[in-house]
């Protein structure tokens, strides 16, 4: 026992926060067994105590794309070239789906948790990733709706599908970003909750949901994409779909992913140190 | 070898208006000069400095307040340190509380392994560790039950069978033992000496003084965020009790008129918790009567105005609610004027620990009115002694219940 503790170098060192602390993502690599029950435990309870279970995972979205279908493609009608109306709508629904539940969730992580904050240490950024995390599980659900879907409407994939999965992985990346900020904000500022529903909502009409960015000029097109949102639903719909990729608007919506991840973490790094003492 | 060393720790909070909670204040301080609100500063901790050997049990005693949890918080990186800095040679596991992170609507499986995780256990370590750790618990038959239907002793077994596989080399405990019944506790003891004797170092915050004499070699004592006492286990916690360290044995008012609980009718000036002489004293012997004294000034008179104590432990569960009553007082006005109320807890009554009253002064005739609430106004700690004349009799190890009195006993022998 005493040779095998004289092995040990950990070493442990406890100073004040600097003002510029370092972004120790090794630290949360260290802690993706967490991360990993974290994200378990959230899906296993989400659906607990309801009478019907997983079966709301599949419900969302398909009553929301039978609304928007009656909605949308019988008295407003909305082109979506030679794409479905219905498929049209889901595959942007899904993604709006878990963006939007994922950072609700993810918003009051700290705050559902606050009795992990307060009594152990991890890295802080393990609450708001579970959380994000978690909701992948109705994404995958959805995402079996809309193949089902795509099947029945007959479908041909095209060469491009496999970019699908980049867009997906660029639609966790920006509801991660999301997702950390306003965890974090929400410690200190608890108006986070209250401003949150009404800026998702807003955030769900300016994004093409349930209409096509082509119905808007080029140039407004452009300043429209700096909404990370345009560039996913529009890369996920052309990778799908085999509709032609407008890569200027996938670009920009690309550089507002990063900028967003850059904030989102400085702001976190710079929040996190003081979460147990004001919780 | 040093498991532990501190150096100069300190940690300061800003109390009251240091702060703020919404959006609006933090943007108007923003734009404008922060207003000169009162900002109390308060040291948790002060200057703090002491080392740990490889292989020690360090107790850790002091009243509530004294910094005790803010630095296990410091020691187990929960919190960030104000200025100073400590090392920790060797892989560090924390418990400031069992079972946290359990989730009521999972199974006791699934909260082994999400335990485990947020203790800082390792997936293969937990799976390695499951039988001995369900073994331990003694909840075999309930694994894959909710843990929301176990009644609380089991919940509180499986989730010390989690705490007590952690394997650091310098385990940091707070007040865990006090969990479930005897036999049980005498198993947790046993695992923490065991952890001591394998050659890890333990860190032990506790109240019960018989637990720390029991489990640690060496203890300090924290007053006001200081070390006041440092050295052997069983000579610092004779020194702390012997000691006035009374937190808070008294509050006086007299000299702060305008933050004085008081409302249009009383006003307090004075708490004290007082011996059988009328001293003030912060540590009471179980066998000794204990006297809750409030001093308040009737500034209009012509109310009938009732003093009430109310007693909590350390755990905050109210003990009792006590007040005037007495044919004298009870349906009486006040004339204006100062009144001092005491009230006599008796002899072996209350259990060892510590605890906190928070004094009002109420009317009920002709409507009811609380005037005041102050709430944890003075604060007093209870000691049991081991010599065989209290309610523990012979019995040396921790004993339940909130309180602890010697009752009358007949037995008779039947043939």
């Amino acid at each position: 026992m005493a040779q095998e503790l004289e092995k040990s170098t950990e070493i442990t060192r406890i100073e004040p926060s600097g003002s510029w602390a370092r972004f120790d993502l090794k630290d949360v690599w260290k802690y993706r067994e967490l991360l990993y029950f974290l994200a378990v435990r959230d899906v296993k309870i989400r659906y607990k105590q309801t009478a019907i279970g997983i079966a709301w995972a599949v419900l969302q979205p398909v009553l929301t794309t039978a609304i928007f279908t009656v909605l949308f493609s019988n008295f407003a009608r909305f082109e979506t070239k030679d794409v479905p109306y219905p498929l049209f709508a889901l595959s942007g629904l899904m993604i709006w789906l878990f963006v939007h539940t994922a950072i609700t969730t993810a918003s009051n992580s700290f705050v559902n948790n606050a009795n992990l904050v307060t009594k152990v240490y991890f890295p802080r950024l393990i609450v708001p990733l579970a959380a994000t995390l978690a909701g992948l599980a109705d994404l995958l659900v959805s995402l079996m709706i809309l193949v089902i879907l795509m099947i029945y409407y007959g479908i041909n994939l095209t060469a491009h599908i496999w970019l699908a999965p980049v867009f997906l992985f660029l639609g966790i990346a920006q509801t991660v970003a999301f997702g950390t900020l306003f965890s974090a904000l929400n410690v200190r500022f608890r108006d986070v909750k209250f401003a949150l529903p009404f800026g998702l909502q807003i955030w769900m009409l300016a994004s093409p949901i349930f209409y096509s960015s082509a119905i808007l000029s080029e140039k407004w097109r452009l300043i429209f994409a700096i909404n990370p949102l345009v560039g996913i639903l529009e890369g996920f719909r052309a990778a799908v779909f085999g509709t032609p990729f407008d890569w200027t608007i996938i670009g920009i919506s690309c550089v507002s992913i990063v900028i967003l991840l850059l904030v989102a973490l400085i702001v976190f790094k710079q929040m996190e140190d003081s979460f147990a003492d004001l919780i | 070898m040093q498991a532990i060393k501190v150096e100069n720790l300190s940690k300061l909070y800003y109390l009251g208006g240091g702060r703020s909670d919404s959006l609006r204040d933090a943007l108007a301080s923003f734009v404008r000069q922060p207003k000169t609100k009162a900002k109390q500063e308060l040291w948790a901790l002060r200057d703090v400095n002491f080392t740990v050997e490889r292989g020690e049990t360090l107790g850790i005693i002091g009243h509530n307040g004294a910094g005790k949890s803010t630095l296990l918080k410091i020691l187990s990186r929960i919190t960030k340190p104000s200025s100073g800095a400590a090392e920790i040679y060797g892989r560090v596991g924390s418990l400031l509380e069992v079972g946290t992170g359990f989730h009521n609507e999972l199974s006791g499986r699934e909260n082994i392994y999400l335990n485990g995780a947020i203790l800082g256990m390792k997936r293969r370590e937990i799976e390695h560790k499951f039988d001995e750790i369900v073994a331990f618990s003694e909840v075999e038959k309930f694994l894959d039950t909710p843990v929301k239907q176990y009644s609380s002793g089991m919940y509180m077994r499986l989730a010390f069978a989690v705490a007590a596989h952690l394997e650091p080399e310098v385990l940091i405990v707070d007040e865990v033992l006090a969990v479930g019944d005897v036999s049980f506790q005498k198993k947790c003891l046993n695992k923490m000496k065991d952890v001591s004797r394998e050659g890890r170092t333990v860190l032990f915050v506790s109240h019960d003084m018989s637990a720390i004499t029991r489990i640690c070699s060496r203890a300090i004592a924290l007053d006001k965020g200081g070390v006041i006492l440092d050295g052997e286990a069983t000579r610092v916690v004779r020194d702390y009790l012997s000691s006035s360290l009374g937190i808070s044995a008294e509050r006086d008012f007299t000299g702060d008129v305008s933050n004085a609980p008081a409302s249009e009718f009383v006003r307090l000036k004075r708490v004290r918790i007082v011996n059988e002489h009328g001293e003030t004293s912060g540590s009471h012997d179980i066998r000794r009567k204990i006297g809750i004294e409030a001093t308040y000034e009737a500034t209009q008179g012509g109310q009938i105005l009732l003093p009430n104590f109310q007693i909590y432990n350390q755990d905050r569960v109210q003990l009792f609610t006590v007040q005037d009553i007495s044919r004298e007082w009870h349906r009486r006005v006040k004339e204006k004027g100062e009144y001092t109320s005491t009230v006599w807890i008796p002899a072996n009554f209350m259990a060892e620990g510590s605890f906190s009253v928070n004094f009002a002064v109420v009317t009920y005739l002709p409507s009811m009115r609380v005037h005041f609430n102050a709430v944890e106004v003075a604060g007093f700690d209870v000691v049991d002694s081991i010599e065989g004349d209290t309610a523990r009799g012979d019995f040396a190890g921790k004993m339940d219940g909130v309180i602890r009195p010697i009752l009358d006993w007949e037995t008779s022998f039947n043939g």
